[in-house]
């Protein structure tokens, strides 16, 4: 290493993240020293300091493509796109969760705080230019995770998952780094960009690449809860509080694309015949799984956690063509699927109150004598996910397919549809529930604050809008690559 | 303009989902008020729109407003094509919506009495009505306004649902919903068409835009595709034909017309505007619109021709049988739609919508009459029953005679011009078919006046045939039901001898209707007339006034002034009789043969496919296996982290053996 | 002399036994926390291995921030595991079976 002039970074392009991480503490300070005993200058701090974050990466960050911090950092559109979707995500769950954590005892400063640098991770992730950056990014995410999982300190289930997710990330985490440091054997640089360039004349030392390669698909893999390495996912989405569970399912998922197109899909381009069939494998056996095993839950949050799998192997499909239409599809899956599951997860909220989950798929029956307006929204939420033409979960569905046909995979988007067909069984049965079946006594109400359910009502129109009118949403996904 | 067009569209959009989803909050008031006024603005701006179209401020529009999706280079886009013609069908959706609209709250006044009590479906069912149309005006303005193929047909759906739930919207009668399901049916069968139409533009000539599709159809014009074996085809004409089995579907040609009359088991006003005024003249604009490719095939409009010449004639011969005030109606408004469709079937597509511009709204007036007698009847609608209520309802009388005087085409009154128009179109027409539909079309003048002035004889004139009790409640209908009908009387006087020479024999639509040189038999007659006083003067020398005024004169004979006679009559032409009381046996026709087939295939295919192989063998036999296998795989999730964590390293391990050690 | 090759076995050993501590043990949750450990020195060693043959400084840095990450890592592992043993009375990892199917 030479002695360079120390050169001052361009800190105005990474302004989203040094946002975000001042506020964090602000946030802290600021919960210090209030006697608010339902932490309300913290949370509407945090909402301030997400939807500021939002304007801040529109502004500084959507059309530029630069990189700060000696190529540590990338600024440029996607990136911009997922950090947006992360905020939103994030908006959504803490405006969902304050009812339920109160009810519980466990509204905290620290669930902000903790939420936020988790936040932070995610969007240092999607931006990483470098191996040291994308492994701090995924590493600051995950640790915020684990506590937050485990938030509920008297809760026995949860600090269950929290060990469950802890050891077997960390397992996860020990494997990427590993593969990162063969990586780094073969290329001699962090630096993804060169290290895209040094793949692409890679000979002799073919076998240590593709032996660091596994290991960070296994990674990457793991933070998807892709199968085999979804093990972690229904205990979690199980035992950690329903917000959490939220984040987890919505949030990382986000930031998972953003990890997986820096790291392989953009970084190993040159090398995509080695990692397509690693992703198809993965992707086969997700939509394989999700769909057999979620047909015979009972618990709301498991069912979501299985059928999850099922579209993790549609995003990952997204991935196999390796063209810019494919990375878009991916993106745009993965945004409306998250939207979609934190709407979902928001009527369990809903429905939640003081020592009652609302979490068994019989909650829900007779929703629609009680109200209306949920049912409904359930109901767009469920046809959605089961992508019926018309909805927005049909477009996400439908551009894979198409990407995944012409990448010449016919089989793969076969198994795909036959899927979809699958999952229509376990996702309808919930409307069916809502809109012909009667409560078991009273049932349980709607609950919550005026706020949260304009915010959840919006969500879920929003999710019907958007299957009229996808063509913005595609335009900008589209745009993010190009 | 892109903003102003906007508005015009989602106003009612706005209006209904605001009645629809919250209409238990804002009550029965907030409901009509806000789509009332949501489908002003609407009308007001669509004139605005209009006139300055007719000045020359404006230039027609042609732009997309919304890129909805790209699919195999195919742009699927929503957006709007405003032109005179689509003005003038803006004005007229929206103005009779507005009548409509305001007519209704007095219809819908005593709603609670149409509901049997405690019934779920009954609640909040006076802001569902008001919902339903304006959401009705929304989906026809989009129809209208569409600039391309895809849009066109979302909205010729759109509006068929509307007009579906609101022929069932008196859910709990069974006539209701027989009604409902055979109109959806009756409509799929012209839809199957309508979007083989589409599927062949998009083949042949290569997009969904219309102006697109029409400079590719007019440079190929004799671009052909072969169907069965070798046998060439023009395209245009398997195109116009499938598009215009679309049309006769909504527009109620035969032998699709069999839902219209049906349809009268709704309430009044949506027969009014759904069932008379726009949505069944969508049809009508369509052939109009897609004029650029009808001109193309002479075979394509003498199919044309040939249906509506038959659907004018044999569809009023059956309205002089019906004893329901609103049949009548609906069997006059098949009649006319027949006319609408003949000026089409002779390239007179002005005088076409023109006359489905004047019968918009004297049939709407017609209607909203109808509906004002029934109220007075208490919603009884056997004429049978009724008579003499000239000196209890006035204003009604005298509106519906206007109505009647326009639709016979006595001179000066708007349906004069109109029909007139298209009778002597047909006249100077050389197409194959044309001598058939001349007879058809003056034969129909008599039938007309027939059973109009019947209806308005057996209703008004006469000895009262109803109840005590009923005779002791008959007054007038309030000021929402008649300002509506005077309103609507205005336009059917006037607008004809305003507005006849440049519309109809003018060059009033400009490039909005294209009609090739030799084909122009409106030029022809606008040769022989040179102003509309002409074109009257005319008419009292010719032979459809005679006619009409002996099918009036017959009409006075028979129900005034011997009313014994008519059942002389039927019983001395009881056969006669018999096919007109039976409609042709269609109905019969439809429901044994057509469907007949269908449910015994159905049956065919359900006993033995569907429950044998695919519910027995595929669905519960994978159903089963799923369950096993999900039951086996969930058992793998043990709970144990060590497990979990074998789990992991067990796929590293096989990763890593197949890609790393196996690609070797 | 010591060749790359065998900096490179001996970190992947020590990550195979890393792996294996953390699916063979069946009883006590800290060897879980020292077997994470494991795997990160394994990485350790290969990144530091790679570093001095290639003459690179850049993977050592690398080192100082996944021994930092590792400690915070440590410290919320025990934590969770305070908060398991406070709640069950055990940190049997045998026992965590409540949820499952």
């Amino acid at each position: 290493m030479t002695n360079e002039a120390f050169e001052t970074p361009n800190l105005l392009l990474a302004l989203p993240e040094i946002w975000l991480l001042a506020m964090a503490c602000v946030v802290l300070v600021v919960d210090l020293f209030s006697n608010d005993r339902d932490h309300g200058p913290a949370f509407w701090l945090t909402q301030v300091t997400l939807l500021g974050g939002i304007i801040i990466t529109v502004s500084t960050q959507w059309g530029v493509d630069a990189t700060t911090f000696s190529g540590t950092y990338v600024a440029d559109s996607l990136g911009a796109l997922l950090k947006i979707g992360i905020l939103v995500l994030a908006f959504l769950g803490f405006a969902y969760s304050r009812d339920y954590m109160r009810d519980r005892g466990i509204l905290k400063g620290e669930y902000y705080m903790l939420g936020l640098f988790a936040v932070l991770g995610m969007m240092v992730t999607v931006s990483a230019g470098n191996l040291l950056s994308l492994y701090l990014g995924v590493e600051l995410m995950s640790l915020s995770l684990y506590a937050l999982v485990a938030i509920d300190r008297d809760s026995s289930r949860a600090s269950e998952a929290a060990m469950k997710y802890f050891v077997l990330g960390a397992l996860a985490s020990g494997m990427l780094l590993y593969g990162m440091s063969m990586l780094y054997g073969v290329t001699g640089t962090l630096d993804l960009g060169e290290i895209t360039a040094a793949a692409a004349e890679l000979d002799d030392r073919r076998f240590l690449f593709l032996f660091g390669l596994v290991f960070m698909m296994v990674g990457v893999a793991f933070k998807f809860g892709a199968v085999p390495f979804h093990m972690w996912v229904p205990d979690v989405y199980h035992g950690a509080p329903t917000p959490v569970t939220l984040m987890i399912a919505t949030a990382s998922k986000v930031a998972a694309v953003g990890l997986f197109l820096r790291l392989i899909g953009e970084g190993l381009l040159p090398l995509l015949e080695s990692w397509q069939h690693m992703v198809v494998l993965l992707a086969v056996l997700s939509l394989l799984i999700g769909n057999t095993v979620a047909l015979v839950q009972t618990n709301i949050k498991r069912m979501l956690a299985y059928s999850t799998f099922n579209h993790v192997g549609f995003i990952l499909m997204g991935f196999v063509a390796g063209t810019p239409e494919g990375y878009a599809a991916s993106v745009f899956y993965a945004l409306t699927y998250a939207f979609t599951v934190a709407a979902t997860f928001g009527v369990v909220l809903l429905l939640a109150r003081k020592g009652f989950e609302a979490d068994h798929i019989t909650d829900l029956k007779g929703l629609n004598d009680r109200s209306p307006l949920f049912a409904f929204v359930v109901l767009i939420l469920m046809i959605s996910l089961t992508g019926i033409p018309g909805t927005v979960g049909f477009y996400a569905k439908w551009m894979v397919l198409k990407s995944v046909v012409e990448a010449g995979f016919v089989w793969l988007a076969v198994l795909a549809v036959i899927g979809a067909v699958v999952g229509a069984f376990y996702y309808l049965r919930l409307v069916r529930y809502c809109y012909f079946d009667k409560a078991e006594g009273e049932g349980p109400q709607p609950t919550g604050s005026g706020g949260f359910q304009a915010v959840l009502a919006a969500n879920g129109l929003l999710v019907l809008v958007a299957g009229i009118f996808p063509g913005t949403l595609v335009a900008v996904c589209l745009a993010a690559f190009l | 303009m892109e903003n102003l067009l906007l508005i015009i569209v989602l106003a009612p959009l706005a209006g209904a989902i605001i009645a629809g989803f919250f209409g238990g909050t804002i009550g029965r008031a907030g409901a009509h008020w806000v789509t009332s006024l949501s489908v002003a603005l609407s009308c007001l701006l669509s004139f605005h729109v209009l006139l300055g179209l007719i000045s020359g401020d404006r230039q027609p529009f042609d732009g997309t407003v919304y890129n909805w999706m790209v699919a195999g280079g195919i742009q699927f886009q929503v957006g709007f094509l405003v032109d005179r013609l689509t003005a003038m069908m803006m004005v007229v959706v929206t103005f009779v919506s507005l009548m409509v609209h305001i007519y209704t709250i007095g219809y819908m006044a005593d709603e609670e009495h149409n509901w049997p009590k405690d019934s779920l479906a009954g609640v909040n069912a006076y802001q569902r009505f008001f919902s339903y149309i304006a959401l009705f005006t929304f989906a026809m303005l989009m129809l209208v306004m569409s600039n391309n193929f895809l849009q066109l047909f979302f909205a010729w759906e759109a509006v068929g649902l509307v007009s579906y739930l609101l022929i069932g919207f008196w859910m709990n009668r069974p006539t209701a919903v027989f009604a409902n399901l055979k109109a959806f049916l009756v409509n799929r069968v012209g839809d199957f068409g309508f979007l083989l139409g589409i599927g062949v533009v998009l083949l042949f000539y290569g997009s969904l835009n219309y102006s697109e599709v029409f400079a590719t159809a007019a440079a190929n014009p004799d671009l052909t595709m072969s169907i069965f074996g070798g046998a060439e085809w023009q395209v245009a004409t398997v195109a116009g034909i499938l598009l215009f089995i679309g049309a006769m579907g909504k527009s109620a040609q035969v032998p699709l017309h069999v839902w219209l009359p049906d349809s009268m088991e709704g309430p009044t006003p949506i027969s009014a505007l759904i069932h008379a005024a726009t949505m069944v003249t969508a049809g009508i604009f369509m052939v109009a619109r897609m004029s650029p490719i009808y001109e193309l095939s002479a075979v394509a409009l003498s199919f044309i021709l040939v249906i509506g010449a038959i659907t004018a004639l044999f569809m009023g011969l059956v309205g002089l049988v019906q004893n329901d005030i609103k049949r009548v109606v609906a069997y006059s408004t098949l009649s006319q739609l027949g006319y609408m469709v003949v000026a089409l079937g002779v390239s007179a597509y002005a005088a076409g919508v023109y006359h489905l511009m004047t019968h918009a709204f004297f049939k709407a007036l017609l209607f909203l009459g109808a509906g004002s007698v029934i109220i007075a009847m208490h919603h009884k609608q056997d004429m049978r029953e009724m008579g003499g209520l000239k000196k209890y309802m006035p204003v009604t009388y005298w509106t519906m005679l206007i109505g009647t005087l326009a639709l016979i085409g006595f001179p000066a009154f708007s349906g004069y011009f109109s029909k007139d128009g298209i009778i002597l179109a047909v006249a100077e027409s050389q197409r194959a078919g044309a001598t058939f539909a001349y007879l058809c079309v003056l034969a129909g003048v008599f039938v007309t006046a027939l059973y109009s002035f019947r209806l308005l004889f057996l209703v008004f004139h006469g000895e009262g045939r109803m109840d005590r009790h009923t005779r002791e409640h008959l007054h007038e209908s309030p000021l929402v039901v008649t300002i509506p009908l005077i309103l609507l009387a205005i336009p059917s006087v006037l607008i004809g001898l305003v507005t006849v020479m440049p519309m109809v024999l003018g060059d009033w639509f400009g490039d909005a209707i294209f009609v090739s040189q030799a084909n122009d038999v409106l030029a022809a007659v606008a040769a022989k007339y040179d102003s509309a006083w002409g074109l009257v003067a005319h008419g009292f020398v010719s032979l459809p006034l005679y006619l009409a005024a002996a099918g009036f004169l017959t009409a006075w004979y028979l129900y005034v002034i011997r009313p014994d006679l008519p059942d002389q009559l039927r019983q001395r032409f009881a056969l006669a009789y018999t096919i007109l009381e039976k409609k042709y046996w269609f109905d019969e026709l439809h429901l044994n043969v057509f469907a007949g087939i269908g449910r015994a295939l159905g049956r065919f295919f359900w006993k033995v496919t569907d429950v044998g192989l695919i519910d027995g063998l595929l669905v519960n036999g994978t159903a089963r296996t799923i369950g096993r296998v999900a039951a086996g795989l969930r058992r793998v999730q043990t709970g144990f982290l060590f497990h979990y964590a074998f789990v992991m390293i067990i796929g590293l391990l096989v990763m890593l053996t197949w890609f790393v050690f196996g690609a070797r | 002399m010591i060749e790359l090759s065998d900096y490179l076995v001996l970190g992947a050993i020590l990550f195979a036994l890393g792996m294996a501590g953390i699916f063979l043990n069946r009883k006590n949750a800290i060897v879980l926390l020292m077997s994470i450990e494991l795997i990160l020195l394994a990485v350790n060693f290969n990144f530091i291995g790679f570093s001095t043959f290639m003459g690179d400084l850049a993977g050592q840095v690398f080192v100082f921030f996944i021994l930092t990450v590792a400690a915070a890592e440590s410290a919320i592992g025990l934590a969770i595991m305070v908060t398991l043993f406070r709640n069950r009375g055990t940190i049997n990892v045998g026992d965590l079976d409540s949820m499952k199917g």
